[in-house]
């Protein structure tokens, strides 16, 4: 069988550092980059007799989470210890949530949600470099800065079905949990990390293949690739006779090389049970009004919203999966309403290209220009390709449309009597060209239009120097 | 005998403060005698002594008036040693003060000394200790009791005119028995556990071994009360008053038939029933009831403590903290479980061995959500009986103070000998413990119950029975 | 009750050494205490609600407000090893 004739199955599993002032269980500051074990206590060293306290923004986060997820929140939620030693993990089992999760069920994007809970995050192992050698053997260091910073961890149901749609998925929730701010949801510094399971089973079958979980995968990309390959080698196993051994994997970015985690340590038992030190949080109504009040327009109503604007599905995505592109649109649209689907189009297609890379911020362009320039092009004023070289100014230096246009003598032409003899010198100067137009080839018009634009340098529209050649040629 | 002491034999940690306070006593001159004998102490009390008294005692007129305490090891205490009776542990400074021993201060008491105790006060007779066992003053050939067995030898010594326990299944109120004084176990909640080394977090009280019940309601006035620092802590909802009640009339005592029969020391029950005798004397009246659960909640207590014991524990592992002991190829592993091996007493072992087991896959459900269940059936059985009774009397422990080394051999053997103080302890009632009368030569305690908060009508009745029963707690003091 | 082989596995997860004969000692020792235990199975527990804390406790939660940290060499004093950076652990890879 080929990798066509098996059905993929994927389930994530995200962690989200929430962006709250302190950690979770502790009054420590969270931060990042800072200089290692500069915010710690008593408590997230694990320091005999400290207790935790829970951080009432990072439930009101986890709150906030589950109702814009469409999660029915507990009313009741406790905290359980999942106990197993590491020393990134200071007490030896890091609080978690196990049967009564903050958050049940859920959904995003047509991808069910299984779950939405709060913890604490681990601390970070550093290599000890040169000088760490001990007895011969490696040595790490542990900075717990980081230990302790609140995550939610959100659980789908196994809704996915492709490499793709994985990374598709994620990046909606990104942007979701973006919007909502309750993170910074930034790959690269690890506030949002995605571990997925995946198996695959023969199409048709009903019941599902064994999973195993592939971790460490901290970009878009490496998602995508990982997943990919991690499905590679299960269908190379199953084509081959074999079975897929339920295991906890590593990917490899660099060699796109798939490892078992599991060569040292035993089947995990994680020894379950509720956190003596802590009571069940209470979710009272008041609590769910709170997170309720500051819920935002969500991505996908955005999306929803230009689409019955009359903005094309695509650039509605992008304008609302992009926030900072959807927030310059609705400005922009304030300023003018009547172009929405243009304005739009020019923001996701024509500036767009123009950042690449970069931020919104990088355009010079002053706040209403743009809406300016569509209603420019609308009322016929410069035309399309004018518009492109009115937008190039506007980018890199800013400036009044208007004034551009008139400036760079991009005024549009009128139609035909201004186009007829230019035309016809496109005519004559190609007679090969004209020959295959007459034959109603109309291949090579764009020759034609080539040979205008330059003589006009773009004011000329394309689609009526055609409709002008088709005169000229009798067609 | 030197003036100092015979006011330490006689006078009550209540009644040094009012002579520190009437100028009748030397508050610094008191310090110095109580350390010099604590450093001097020969019963393996302590396991830290203060060098020197503080450059500055707290003032006469502040409600303690720099008496000294002397602190359980399982309390943190900033830059002193707290080491809970653990090789593991040995040298440990922490860099915070619990929050127990912070309000004694600020209520004008000095520590002046870290007391002995089995390991993560695990076990009832001080014989786990890292630091070699306790003996008790009324017979060094015996155990003082655990898990506080230093605090409550420390106060029978007179090296300290009270000391602050903690009472997991009967840690505080077994030894005061044992020893001859008073130990109260609070209501769950009742005081702070920040900065109290965690054995069952779920069971954990911090609470007084003194030599009077006034003593003992005063310590708890400055212990008790909600802390932002614990979400567990709930403090009283009453101020604690000095207890005066001089007479019985109109309560009932419920004496239960399941913890003052069969397995109970002849000596130990004629001493029981004397005290019940007395307290009809004073007025009261006896009902006998039941504690159907009570034999369940000593199995439930063995599940339910090391299963929190086995996690609490956890962190014990030679990373920030204590002594590491690395194998010889340097692996991480190697490293937990040298560390763990040499730095944990068999007792301890056992214990995390037994959690492990019962919160491992598969077995939740039979251990630790069984034992979770139980302790709603015995917290009923006191609903129950707090409808007939206004309090429960039993003896603190089935027996006196047995022999150094007696038990040792048998785990099981030293589990049963709670089955008085563990129901209480899973119900999260408060007891008291107060002497009642000696066996073997040794003395017997007579415990003391009440519902959750009721620790005023504890202390009430306690006092009035210890104005009758009489006796002198003071009887190993040298 | 409990043999040798549970308790190699119990004392692995709780990264506890047993010496070989510390192993027998350790079963049976165990399984005297689990024999007694065990009583707790034949109660008759249908429908009664688990407890972990019998006193109502209605624990609040902490605002977000930082509080100072420790500082750094106070934070590394206790550690059995330590550099300026941080505590030193043989590596989880060695
Ligand atoms: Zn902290």
């Amino acid at each position: 069988m080929s990798a066509a004739d098996y059905e993929v199955t994927i389930g994530l599993e995200i962690h989200v550092q929430l962006a709250t002032r302190t950690k979770m269980f502790c009054g420590c500051e969270t931060s990042f980059g800072d200089d290692p074990n500069t915010h710690t206590c008593p408590r997230c060293l694990g320091l005999p007799g400290s207790l935790p306290l829970p951080n009432a923004k990072a439930v009101h986060f986890g709150l906030m989470m589950g109702l814009a997820l469409g999660s029915k929140i507990a009313p009741r939620s406790i905290f359980h210890r999942k106990n197993y030693f590491y020393p990134d993990l200071p007490k030896g089992y890091q609080i978690s949530q196990f049967d009564e999760p903050l958050c049940d069920g859920g959904e995003l994007g047509g991808v069910r949600l299984n779950r939405v809970h709060l913890e604490e995050d681990a601390a970070k192992l550093n290599h000890a470099g040169g000088t760490g050698r001990i007895q011969g053997s490696d040595a790490s260091v542990v900075d717990f800065n980081r230990g302790g910073t609140p995550l939610a961890e959100i659980v789908t149901e196994p809704d996915i079905t492709s490499a793709e749609q994985a990374s598709e998925w994620l990046r909606l929730l990104r942007v979701t949990i973006r919007q909502l701010g309750v993170s910074d949801v930034n790959m690269e510094e690890g506030s949002l990390r995605c571990d997925a399971n995946i198996s695959i089973r023969p199409k048709g079958q009903a019941e599902l293949g064994t999973k195993t979980e592939l971790k460490n995968m901290n970009s878009f990309r490496f998602i995508e690739r990982g997943i990919k390959a991690e499905v590679a080698r299960q269908v190379a196993i199953v084509d081959g006779g074999g079975q897929v051994t339920g295991e906890t994997l590593h990917f490899d970015p660099r060699t796109e090389a798939i490892t078992s985690m599991r060569s040292k340590e035993e089947a995990h038992d994680y020894r379950y049970f509720p956190e003596p030190d802590l009571v069940p949080v209470v979710i009272t109504p008041d609590m769910i009004e709170a997170a309720k009040a500051e819920l935002p327009e969500l991505p996908l109503q955005r999306e929803d919203r230009f689409i019955a604007l009359g903005v094309e599905p695509g650039a509605a995505r992008t304008l609302s999966w992009r926030p900072e592109l959807g927030d310059l649109f609705e400005a922009e649209l304030a300023t003018d309403g009547s172009q929405p689907k243009a304005l739009a189009a020019l923001i996701t297609n024509e500036l767009l290209k123009r950042i690449g890379d970069g931020e919104v911020t990088d355009s010079k362009a002053a706040p209403g220009s743009l809406a300016q320039l569509v209603a420019l092009t609308a009322a016929g004023t410069v035309s399309s390709s004018g518009a492109r070289t009115v937008l190039d100014t506007l980018f890199a230096s800013g400036g009044d449309p208007a004034a551009i246009v008139e400036a760079e003598g991009l005024t549009a032409m009128g139609g035909g009597d201004e186009l007829t003899p230019i035309i016809q010198a496109a005519l004559d100067a190609n007679p090969d060209v004209a020959e295959k137009l007459r034959t109603g080839d109309m291949k090579p018009i764009g020759v034609i239009v080539g040979f205008v634009m330059k003589e006009t340098k773009g004011r000329a529209d394309g689609k009526e120097v055609t409709k002008v050649t088709r005169q000229l040629l009798g067609l | 005998m030197s003036d100092l002491t015979s006011i330490i034999r006689e006078q009550s940690a209540t009644e040094q403060i009012a002579a520190i306070k009437s100028g009748a006593l030397d508050a610094r001159e008191l310090f110095e005698a109580y350390r010099s004998r604590a450093a001097a102490d020969t019963f393996n009390a302590f396991t830290w002594v203060a060098d020197e008294a503080p450059a500055a005692l707290p003032a006469a007129d502040t409600p303690l008036a720099g008496l000294p305490v002397a602190v359980k090891d399982l309390f943190s205490t900033e830059g002193v040693p707290t080491q809970a009776g653990s090789k593991l542990l040995e040298g440990y400074r922490p860099p915070y003060t619990s929050t127990a021993v912070a309000k004694l201060e600020a209520a004008g008491a000095s520590m002046h000394g870290k007391t002995n105790q089995d390991e993560f006060a695990m076990g009832s007779s001080n014989e786990n200790s890292a630091f070699g066992p306790c003996q008790n003053p009324w017979d060094p050939e015996r155990i003082p009791g655990g898990s506080s067995g230093g605090s409550a030898a420390a106060v029978a010594a007179g090296h300290a005119p009270w000391a602050l326990g903690t009472d997991t299944g009967g840690s505080i109120r077994q030894p005061a028995a044992m020893c001859g004084l008073v130990g109260l176990k609070p209501t769950y909640g009742a005081v702070s556990r920040y900065g109290m080394i965690a054995f069952a977090s779920s069971l954990d009280q911090a609470g007084p071994i003194t030599r009077t019940v006034a003593d003992a309601a005063l310590m708890l006035e400055h212990l008790h009360g909600a802390d932002s620092r614990d979400m567990t802590s709930v403090g009283l909802r009453e101020p604690i008053a000095v207890p005066s009640r001089e007479s019985l009339e109109g309560l009932v005592i419920g004496v239960p038939a399941e913890l003052t029969g069969e397995g109970v020391e002849e000596g130990v029950a004629a001493a029981f029933q004397v005290a019940l005798a007395e307290a009809e004397a004073l007025g009261a009246s006896l009902e006998t009831i039941h504690l159907p659960h009570a034999e369940a909640a000593l199995s439930a207590y063995y599940v339910l403590a090391p299963a929190e014991a086995s996690s609490n524990l956890s962190r014990f592992d030679g990373v920030r903290y204590g002594n590491r002991v690395e194998d010889a190829d340097g692996t991480l592993l190697g490293m937990y479980t040298r560390t763990r091996h040499d730095g944990f007493g068999p007792e301890v072992k056992r214990r995390i061995m037994l959690g492990t087991y019962a919160l491992s896959a598969g077995y939740y459900d039979a251990y630790y959500g069984t034992a979770q269940r139980v302790r709603t059936k015995i917290a009923g059985d006191f609903t129950e009986a707090f409808k007939k009774v206004d309090v429960i009397a039993t003896p603190t422990s089935p027996t006196v103070a047995w022999k150094l080394g007696e038990k040792s051999s048998d785990p099981l053997a030293m589990y049963l000998s709670d089955i008085c103080t563990i129901p209480m302890s899973l119900a999260g009632i408060p007891g008291i413990s107060i002497p009642c009368g000696t066996s073997q030569g040794m003395p017997v305690g007579l415990q003391l119950a009440a519902p959750a908060f009721g620790e005023n009508l504890l202390l009430g009745v306690a006092h009035a029975l210890e104005r009758t029963l009489g006796f002198d707690t003071g009887g190993a003091i040298r | 009750m409990i043999d040798a082989k549970q308790v190699l596995h119990v004392a692995r997860l709780s990264r506890l050494e047993l010496e070989p004969g510390e192993v027998e000692q350790m079963a049976t020792e165990l399984s005297s205490i689990l024999g007694h235990i065990e009583q707790i199975s034949k109660l008759d527990l249908d429908g009664v609600e688990p407890t972990m804390h019998v006193v109502p406790i209605d624990g609040g939660l902490r605002d977000d407000e930082p509080e100072p940290s420790l500082p750094i060499e106070v934070a590394l004093s206790q550690a059995p090893k330590a550099n300026a950076e941080g505590f030193i652990v043989p590596s989880p890879q060695a």
